[in-house]
Order: C-alpha cells, then structure tokens, then sequence
C-alpha cells in the first residue's frame, strides 16, 4: 500500500492511521478504543438504522455514525464528547423505551449486547410510562426460539439470511413501531447456517431452541474445540456447565470458519445426551448382550482378536472412521501393525479403489483461496450441505463472478447461479470427458465423447479464470468409477491450470490418511474387508449399515467373522447383530485429539467434559488392548504424547492429492436400467448427528425414500405417495415414492444412512424399482 | 403576474391535452433542442441561472443537482420524477398531473438528455387514481405522437418514460426510500452518501426531482433562466405554486411569484371565514415549524423571510388556522401522522415519533403531567438531525414550533385538562 492512501485521523485526542475510505468503526476498532453499536457487524453489510454509534466529527454540525462514516485525512472524531454521549444516550433511551426490560426471565440475559451498553449508556429509570409494544411468538423451527417483543429491529438477522446463508428467509414488515421481523408467511428458517442468526441478535429475539431456558450465561465454563463432522474443522467454544455440553458457539477463525458455523456443528451436542449413550461395556453371551466390567470385556477383546488371528494377522481387518481423532486412527492402525495386519482402511464410503497410493487427499489449496476463485468445477459434491463452510467461500467467490459448475447426479439446490450438468451417474463420465475433450485432452475415455456449448464453456472458464479449480466431492468418492472421474479430474486440472482438490469428507479425512488409516502392501482396503469375510474385524465409530458404501453386504460379511469388537459411543442395532464386543468411546467434546482439516491444519483439542457413563477415550483403550496382547510402543501417558510420536513418524509429510493417474480404462457402472443415487443427507453424514434430536426435526432431515422425477415414476407405473421395494445386488428395502424433478431420467435418489436404507446395497450401483 | 409558469395554460378548456399544449408551443423547445443538439451543458448552465429551487419542499438548486451527474460515466442513468405529494397541506402537484402533465413530460424528456438518461419513471402517489390515469394518457399521447420512445425528432436520442404508482406511504416521498419502491423493495430510506447522482435507481446515476421543478424546465429554456428568475426575489428565483388551506374561504393552488406577501395570497384564497380571526399558519406543509398568524401577515412567501421567522418555505402547502382552533389538537394530530408514517427502520424515528405522539395524545386527553413539555422539548432534540432521513427531523420540528409559539395552551392544558380554547 502506498503512503498516500493512507489517512491520518484524530480519535478522542488519538492519532490513527487507517486507508482512506475505511470505515470509522473499523479504525476504533482496531485501535481498541469501544464505539457502542447494534446494528453493525464486520462481516454484514451497513444499514446504519441503530444509531448507537453516533459520534461527533469536527466541523460537521449532526453527529454522524461512526458505522457508516469513512474516515479522511485529518479528520477530527470525538467519540465521548457530550454531543457524541448526548446522541448516544438518546439513542439506548429510545431503544429501551419498547424493549421489555425483564432481563431476569430473558434467556439473553447476561451476555446480551443491549443489556451490556445499556449499563453505560442507560438511565436508571424509564421516562416512559406507556405501554409496551408486544409482537406474537413465531414458530420459525426446532433450532431457534424467537421472542420479537424483544427485537430492536437492527436487522441483522434479516441480512445475515441476504448476505451470508445466501436465503431471504427473514425480512422486516411493517411500518414504525409496526416494523416486525418474520418470515412474512408462516414458515421454517430452514438455511444450513442459520444458528448464526443466534450469534448476531444483539438482544434476546433470537435464543438457540435446545439450549432455551437451561442455563445462564455466568454458570458457563467455556472451552475451545473443533467441529467433528465436515472436513473444515470449524473452530467451536464449547459452553460447559455441570460436566455437560450446554452450548455450542463458532470461535473466530478467519483462515477457516471466519465468525460462523454450520447448524450441524453448533447443534450436534445433543447427539451426546441421546438416549442410545453406550455406557458401559457390552458383551455377547450366546444371543444376549450383557453389560461387564471394563477388565472382562478387555480381556474378551484381547482373547478374541488372538484366536482370530491364529498365525496370521492378515485374518484381521480394522475399520475406521474418518470422524475418529488422529490419536485413535494412529493407534488402531498400530495395533493392527502390531498383529501383524495391513488391512486398515477409513475410506468406508468408497468402492473404486483402483490405482490408489497411500495419498492424502485434501483440498488443494487453502479454504480461504476458495473465494478469490474465478472459476470451479466441482464433481460429484452437494458442498452446500456436505462442506457448508467451504460452500460459502465458494459462494462468495461465485458473487463476485465466478463461474462455478456443478457435474451431479441430481440438481443441487444452490443460492447463487451456477452451470448445472446434471447426469445419471452412469453418464457423468462422459460429461467429465466431454469437458476434457473440450481442453484436448486425448484417451480412450474421451475418444467418442460429443462435445456440447456448455462443455466448451466450462474448459473456457477453466482455462481463462486467473485462479480455478477442479473439486471431487463425497459423491464422486462413493462413485464405482471414482478412479475414471478423478483421473479426468486431474487430466483436466492440468491442461486448465486449475488446482485439483478433493473436499474431504470427515473432520478427520486428512488425518486418517496421514496416521497410517489406510492399508499396506498386500493389504484389504474398506471395499475388500467388507466384501471378503476377514476372521476377525476392529470397528472404530463405524456403523456399518450407516456408514459404509454397501451395508447390506458390509452387514452379511461382517455377520460371518469369527469376532467383531466395536468402539462406539452409541448403541447401534445393525452392530449388535455383527459384533461381540462393543466398547464405550468417549464422545466428541469428551475426549483430547487432534483434527486434520482440508487445508491440512492439525488442530488440537482438548476434553470438555467427562464421558459419559463408564465411556473412555478409545486412545485408551487401545493403548490398554496394545498392552493387553504384549505389543510394544504401546506405553503413552497421554494424547499429546500419541501425536508427537506420529509426528516424528510422518517427518515433513504433507498431504497430497498425488498417486491420481490411474490409467484405467474399464468403466464399472453401465447405463442400463436404473441407477441408484445414494448421497449422504447432511443430517445423517455420523453417528453423532443422526442422534441430534433437534435437526433430526429439521427440514433437511430427509425422509428415507425413493426419489424419482415424475418420468421415470410413469414408466415404472409409480405415483407419490406409493410404496416401492428398492431391489440392488445385495439388499432390498420398501420405501415411500417421492416425485422430484431435479433428478434426471435413469436414477432414482435414495440418500444413504437413514433409517430404512440399511439392508439396501451400493450408495451408486444398480438398482430395480418394483411397485410395493 | 400569476400562472406564467406550471399553470399558464389554465385558460385553456381541457388544458392537458395534446393539442391544447401544443396549441401553446408545447414541445417547441424540446424539439429546438434536439434538433440543435443543444450541448446539455447549456440547458444546465440556463437551470442554474434560473435560480429555481426544489419544490419539493427541500429547496435545493435544481441545476446544481443536475451537474453532480457525471454525463460520460458508462451505463443506465435515470431521471425520476417525485409526484409522491404525500406532505400534508401540499396539493399542488396533483393539479400538474391533473392540467398539464405535457409539461411534466416535457420537461423530464429535456432532463434525461441533459443529463443523458435514457429512461425516466415519474413516481405518482398511491392515492392519485384520477390524476394517475391523466398522466398515463398524457404519455399515450406523448408516444403516438414521437415526443417519448427512439430517435426523437430523428436526433439519435432516446428517452422512455413509465410512470410508477406509490403504494400510499408517506416515506416513500424521501427520494432514497422512492426509489427502493421503484425497485420493488420496502419503501426505506438509504443511508446517503452516497447520494443518488451517483448511487440511484438501481444503483445508476440519477436525478431526482419534484413534479413542480421539472414541470417548469420548459417555459425556464423557452423564456430564459434570468427571466425566471426576475419573477422572483432575490434568492429565491421564479414563481411557485402555494397550496393553501384551512379556515379561509377558498382554499386551493395559485401559482404567484416568490417574494409575494403572505397577506395578498391570503387575499386571493378570498381570506379568513367569516368571522374568524387568523391565528397561526404553517407555511410550508405540516413539517414546517408553526408561525403566529401575526407574524405571518408581514412575511412575504421566499425562502429566506420564512427561514428568518423561524420556519420553512417547504413545498408551499400553508395551512391557515383560525383562533378556533386548540394548538394541543392540532399537534396530536400531526404527531399522530408522523408516528403512523415512520419507516421504522432507524432507532430515533422508529421509538421516538409514538413516544412523542403519545405525549402529546396524553396532554390533549387530560392526562398531561407538568414535565411532559420538558420532555416534549427533549425528546425532539434526540430525534432531530440523527436519523438517517429528514422524518425525524419533519416530526419534530412542529413540536418545537409549536412549544415556541403557543407554550401557554399547553400549560394550560395540563393544569386544567381542557383547552384554552373553544
């Protein structure tokens, strides 16, 4: 920046320099010095409508808010000055002046923003002797409680919906003192983000519905932790009372979450306090589950993972999941290295794992370097809902005119324009080649391909946008030619100068592949595990009818092992039927661990609370099973001491989205008949989500079912309402007939992990639809 | 010297016809300009010299705000016309619309190419059904006959003009908040800077003016601007039209030179009722502080003698009132309209206009209290000059004039709980 943009002002007697045209509250700001204000927030545009912020500005005869002021060489600012102190007083009068000033019973009070000026800039009594203006109570949802007698209309809310969620879900009717805040039409807020409207509400208007009327803000212990579901590991206060998870708020991180969160990770808490909470060890006797001591059921895991092993550990698999911290995944890998096993893998979701190194796919390139793109391909990812965070960025970028396209299996409900090629997933291939064959790429994929406009047009914006990217997301991962399309993906990074990048799928995707979840030479991978019965097998947070690529197959393989232990932090009933041993883990928040995001930050974090019932950590308890079966390195005090010794393991090793350039050539998934779409609803993605109480209640809380356009429903004889029998390979399940249009001819959409897919077969594969 | 300007065709039988206007040289100026290709730097310089003012109520120069639009900045520029009319007391520009709306027309056609907008929207009060339906059949003809639409008089310049029916709320007569409900948004007031000629309709360049201004452009080009302005005085140039109502005989819009004395307008609106003894006048539309009627007799209607007593020009509406009338009635029921009228969208006008309608409400009903002028006189402090538009301004300003002015029929009011008078 060169001198002369920047400006020299004077604040309160303070010389500051900021960049001409900042804006006045910004410079305060960061110079520490406090300008009251409501309806200001950084990441929001200006409405200027609080008036709080007033403050007097030499020469000019009105007091003038500091919000929306830019500041100018010698510029004069009196921010305590009695016409600064008399505007603002006025102001906290005339917004007190309606606002019930019943603190005491408002689930604000104590951490609320107008409570908090109003001590410094309020009067001890009312002038005001009128009556109060009250506004009804509206149902908005299950996740956020509204009281708008309280709202003092900074409209906030309102731009948050406009601005960030990118869904103008909440508005302002009425004139005056009329002036209401609502939906206009009775509905649910129903946007991915919108617990962050809880954050920005100055006052008590907008509470978090879960936690309303539990707790007061003084009785919260606050503790750092990052979100346990998507890869973008937002940073998270965790809001503690009584060794219980009371709250979750967004920690600001700029290069990551920024100041928000996703409803998934702020809401996810209450999965921790479901009912189905394992609580203590569980072991088969005969068909019966009893609960045992922690010594019996240990010694039973030891005894039954040696009898399976026999003589050898290839006998053995371990099953991981991507959600597990980096400490677990090192161990349980180490243990099973310690038997002697190489059948280690947490990729449960995938089924092509042709030509795949031991790589470690992430991102690319920053998260922050998402929104200066000028041009996206993104294959296979409903990111809005499976990343929200990395989807604003993506936003973001696409506001300022990037040129973002989507190749899916179904339409994906965005909120900004995007190039949609929509495709059976039988066809995404070819429109992939199509795409390569518009950059000159040659092959036998490509050769045959016909090239349409839009092909053309996304390589031209591939190739023409500065910066540009091509992203695989979880459907590309669980598609049978995950390989073909990655390959391409690459092929078409390169001859178009765009990053390759993949969007992780768990909080700890990255780090699974860095601590060594992924098996060695000669080893079974997730696909081979669950499709070859092993003798004996290790499931980390896994349930395999809700969180690998086949349950019904992963369920009538793992049904044959000799022996089957489990960690988990719930009761599950398709792991009662397979395993014999189930072990209670510490949940998230209740265990020490580290993360590794998709722009590969290791983030540690420490527990919050205790884990409930007799549950330990599951670094514990396989530090314990190592010992247990006489493997050596099994001796750490801590968590800390696990990571540093997988750090000096892993030396400089980064991860990296090499080892893509398959060469295959065989295409797995044939067009004929009907395919299944299987994707993962973002409320089901773990097994602590799908126990949320409050967002399983929500509108993207999917249903189970068959969701076909009306097409596809006439040539099969379906109309809504209907029951049909989903009939794959391995499984069948009846499910209820939905009519949507955003799914092309040749599939039908039955989202995974829910209640009723779990005796089905491939999240992608072929499928028969047979009226029930 | 009356009716030389927006109503010199008042003679005429059916004056907002086509052929009567034209019958009058209607249109000769804007085809003389476009067939010249006047330089639109001329056309402003004329405005400036002019002297006119906003009719509006506002008062500022017309030609100043023509030249903050920069002509040669790429992409849409608009003209808009303000006939919201929504100030109470203030009739005139309906009788634009209603007799000589070619005029309007007209002069927003020489607007657009002066200031090189291309499009024009005249945004006409909800309420105005007649005058609106004038208006469009004023523009029905206009097109028919070339005056609006692609090559005007064959000059390569094109100019459209839609006319835009309000919904019946007062703010959107703030121009910010007219042109989010062009826009098709709640009618609110932007935050300004940054100021229309630079960030307007739909973020374009734009001038926004009053019905009366752009309707006298035309007759301004044709007789000149220093002929405008010797109409006037000093200051304030040109010939305005004054709405005014209340107890006199025949209330209604003339058009006189600025600078005539209260007293003759007075006279030609036939005077006070019979009987009935002047008391007070608002001079410039129910935000206008109040004037004695004392006072005004010896005021003549300029800008600078109005702003000097203490009040405001405004849009010309004066309000006469007899002494029949009590002052505490009269500012609840304005107070009443300004409370109802907030946007809502900032904090002081939002809260403050109820409170103060509701102080006030109190007084009127018996129910006053001795410190509620206090609070009457700081509250309108608080409001006044720290909202994000003139409302809060416009509401406070009649209570202060009125506190000024008629102090003692308050006074009265909260100690005997009945008017002073009647």
């Amino acid at each position: 920046m060169s001198d002369d943009q920047m400006v020299t002002v004077e604040v309160d007697g303070r010389q500051l320099k900021a960049k001409a045209g900042t804006l006045l509250i910004e410079v305060t700001d960061a110079a520490g010095i406090n300008i009251p204000r409501f309806c200001y927030h950084k990441k929001l545009s200006v409405s200027a409508n609080c008036r709080m912020c007033l403050v007097e500005v030499a020469k000019v005869p009105k007091p003038l808010p500091a919000c929306a002021t830019p500041v100018n060489e010698g510029m004069q600012v009196f921010t305590r000055s009695p016409l600064a102190l008399a505007a603002q007083k006025g102001t906290m009068e005339f917004l007190l002046i309606n606002h019930p000033l019943d603190c005491p019973i408002c689930d604000q009070g104590g951490e609320c923003e107008l409570q908090d000026v109003a001590l410094g800039y309020g009067n001890d009594s009312s002038r005001f002797v009128e009556g109060k203006r009250v506004v009804p109570e509206r149902d908005i949802g299950p996740l956020i409680a509204t009281d708008f007698t309280r709202c003092i209309h900074c409209t906030r809310c309102v731009r948050f919906g406009a601005e960030i969620a990118g869904v103008r879900e909440l508005g302002a009717t009425g004139r005056g003192e009329h002036m209401e805040i609502g939906t206009y039409i009775e509905k649910s807020v129903d946007s991915e983000l919108s617990g962050n409207i809880i954050d920005v509400c100055p006052v008590g208007s907008l509470t978090s519905k879960p936690y309303l009327y539990s707790a007061r803000a003084w009785e919260l212990v606050q503790r750092e932790a990052v979100a346990a579901h998507d890869s973008v590991g937002s940073n998270l206060n965790l809001h503690v009372r009584r060794n219980r998870v009371m709250r979750v708020h967004p920690r600001d991180n700029e290069a990551v979450n920024e100041c928000w969160i996703s409803d998934r990770d702020r809401f996810s808490y209450e999965g921790l306090y479901s009912g189905e909470r394992l609580l203590r060890p569980l072991l088969k006797k005969g068909n019966e589950w009893q609960e045992v001591e922690w010594q019996d059921a240990l010694e039973a895991v030891a005894q039954g993972l040696k009898r399976a092993r026999g003589t050898s550990g290839n006998r053995l698999g371990a099953l991981l999941s991507g959600n597990s911290t980096l400490e677990e995944l090192y161990l349980a890998q180490k243990l099973m290295r310690g038997l002697g096993s190489e059948n280690i893998d947490y990729r449960l979701r995938q089924s092509d794992f042709r030509s795949t190194s031991a790589t470690a796919p992430w991102l690319g390139q920053p998260i922050a370097a998402l929104e200066a793109l000028g041009a996206a391909l993104l294959i296979g990812s409903n990111i809005r809902k499976d990343q929200p965070m990395l989807a604003h960025r993506v936003r973001k970028a696409a506001l300022e005119g990037a040129e973002v396209t989507f190749l899916n299996p179904f339409e994906v409900d965005l909120n900004y324009r995007a190039r949609h090629l929509v495709a059976a997933p039988s066809a995404m291939l070819g429109e992939l080649a199509a795409v390569a064959k518009a950059l000159g790429i040659k092959g036998k994929l490509v050769n045959g391909v016909e090239v349409s406009d839009a092909h053309k047009a996304v390589a031209e914006s591939l190739k023409s946008a500065e910066r540009s990217t091509v992203l695989l997301g979880n459907m590309a991962t669980a598609h049978p030619d995950f390989s073909l399309l990655r390959s391409l993906a690459s092929d078409i990074a390169e001859a178009s100068g765009s990053i390759l990048g993949f969007l992780p799928e768990s909080a700890n995707s990255v780090g699974a592949a860095l601590s060594g979840a992924l098996p060695g030479d000669g080893g079974s991978n997730a696909g081979e595990m669950l499709g070859n019965v092993h003798k004996g097998y290790l499931l980390l947070g896994v349930e395999p009818t809700k969180d690998s690529w086949n349950p019904a197959k992963a369920q009538a393989t793992l049904q044959q092992a000799e022996f089957v232990v489990a960690l988990n932090a719930f009761r599950d009933q398709g792991l009662e039927q397979v395993a014999d041993v189930i072990l209670p883990i510490a949940g998230y928040a209740e265990t020490s661990g580290t993360f590794v995001n998709a722009q590969g930050d290791w983030q540690s974090f420490g527990g919050a609370v205790a884990p409930a019932g007799e549950a330990r950590p599951a670094w514990k308890i396989l530090r314990v099973l190592g010992n247990l079966l006489d493997l050596s390195g099994f001796d750490q005090v801590s968590s800390e001491e696990v990571l540093a010794e997988l750090k000096a393991t892993l030396g400089e090793r980064k991860p990296d989205n090499g080892g893509v350039a398959s060469g295959e050539e065989e295409i797995r998934l044939n067009g004929n008949g009907l395919v299944r779409v299987g994707d993962v609803p973002i409320y089901a993605a773990d097994p602590l989500v799908r126990r949320a109480e409050s967002l399983q209640r929500t509108k993207d809380a999917m249903a189970a079912g068959i969701y076909i356009n009306a097409e596809t429903a006439k040539t099969l004889g379906l109309a809504p309402g209907d029951f049909a029998t989903a009939l794959q390979e391995e499984g069948r399940s009846k499910l209820p007939v939905f009519i949507d249009a955003t799914i092309p001819a040749g599939c039908a959409r039955i989202p995974a992990a829910l209640a009723g897919t779990e005796t089905l077969g491939g999240q992608i594969d072929n499928l028969t639809l047979e009226k029930a | 010297m009356a009716n030389e300007v927006c109503f010199r065709n008042m003679d005429q039988d059916r004056p907002w016809l086509l052929e009567q206007y034209r019958a009058r040289g209607g249109y000769e100026m804007l085809s003389r300009i476009l067939k010249e290709k006047m330089p639109p730097e001329k056309i402003i310089d004329e405005v400036k010299a002019s002297g006119l003012r906003g009719r509006g109520g506002a008062g500022f120069p017309t030609g100043l705000k023509w030249s903050f639009i920069n002509r040669n900045a790429p992409g849409h520029k608009y003209v808009v016309c303000n006939s919201d009319e929504g100030e109470p007391g203030t009739f005139k520009d309906r009788d634009i619309l209603r007799y000589n709306p070619h005029q309007l027309i007209e002069g927003m056609v020489i607007a657009g190419y002066a200031i090189g907008a291309t499009c024009g929207y005249n945004y006409i009060r909800g309420e105005f059904w007649e005058p609106y339906e004038r208006f469009e059949a004023a523009l029905e003809e206009a097109r028919s006959a070339g005056f609006l639409g692609n090559d005007l008089f064959g000059s390569g310049f094109d100019f459209q003009l839609h006319s835009h029916l309000g919904a019946g709320a007062y703010i959107c007569g703030e121009e910010t908040a007219l042109l989010e409900s062009i826009e098709g948004k709640k009618g609110q007031p932007r935050y300004k800077p940054p100021f229309p000629a630079h960030f307007g309709l739909y973020g374009c360049p734009t001038i926004i003016n009053n019905t009366e201004s752009l309707a006298s452009i035309p007759v301004i080009l044709e007789k000149g601007g220093a002929w405008f302005k010797g109409l006037g005085v000093e200051n304030s140039g040109g010939s305005k039209l004054f709405s005014i109502s209340g107890n006199i005989k025949n209330p209604g819009v003339f058009e006189i030179p600025l600078g005539t004395p209260f007293s003759e307008l007075l006279e030609m609106a036939g005077g006070m009722k019979e009987g009935s003894r002047i008391k007070a006048v608002i001079p410039g539309g129910s935000s206008a502080p109040i004037l004695p009627g004392d006072v005004m007799m010896d005021l003549t209607m300029d800008y600078d003698a109005i702003a000097k007593a203490g009040s405001m020009l405004g849009s010309g509406a004066v309000i006469v009132l007899d002494d029949s009338n009590c002052m505490v009635k009269v500012l609840e029921r304005m107070s009443y309209f300004y409370h109802e009228e907030s946007c809502g969208q900032c904090t002081p006008c939002r809260e403050g206009t109820g409170w103060l309608y509701r102080v006030v409400n109190r007084i009127e009903t018996g129910r006053g209290r001795p410190e509620d002028l206090d609070l009457l006189d700081d509250m309108t402090v608080k409001i006044a000059g720290r909202t994000i538009c003139a409302l809060g301004d416009a509401a406070a300003m009649p209570v202060q004039g009125m506190l000024k002015h008629f102090r003692d029929e308050f006074e009265y009011h909260i100690e005997h709980k009945r008017c002073l008078v009647g």
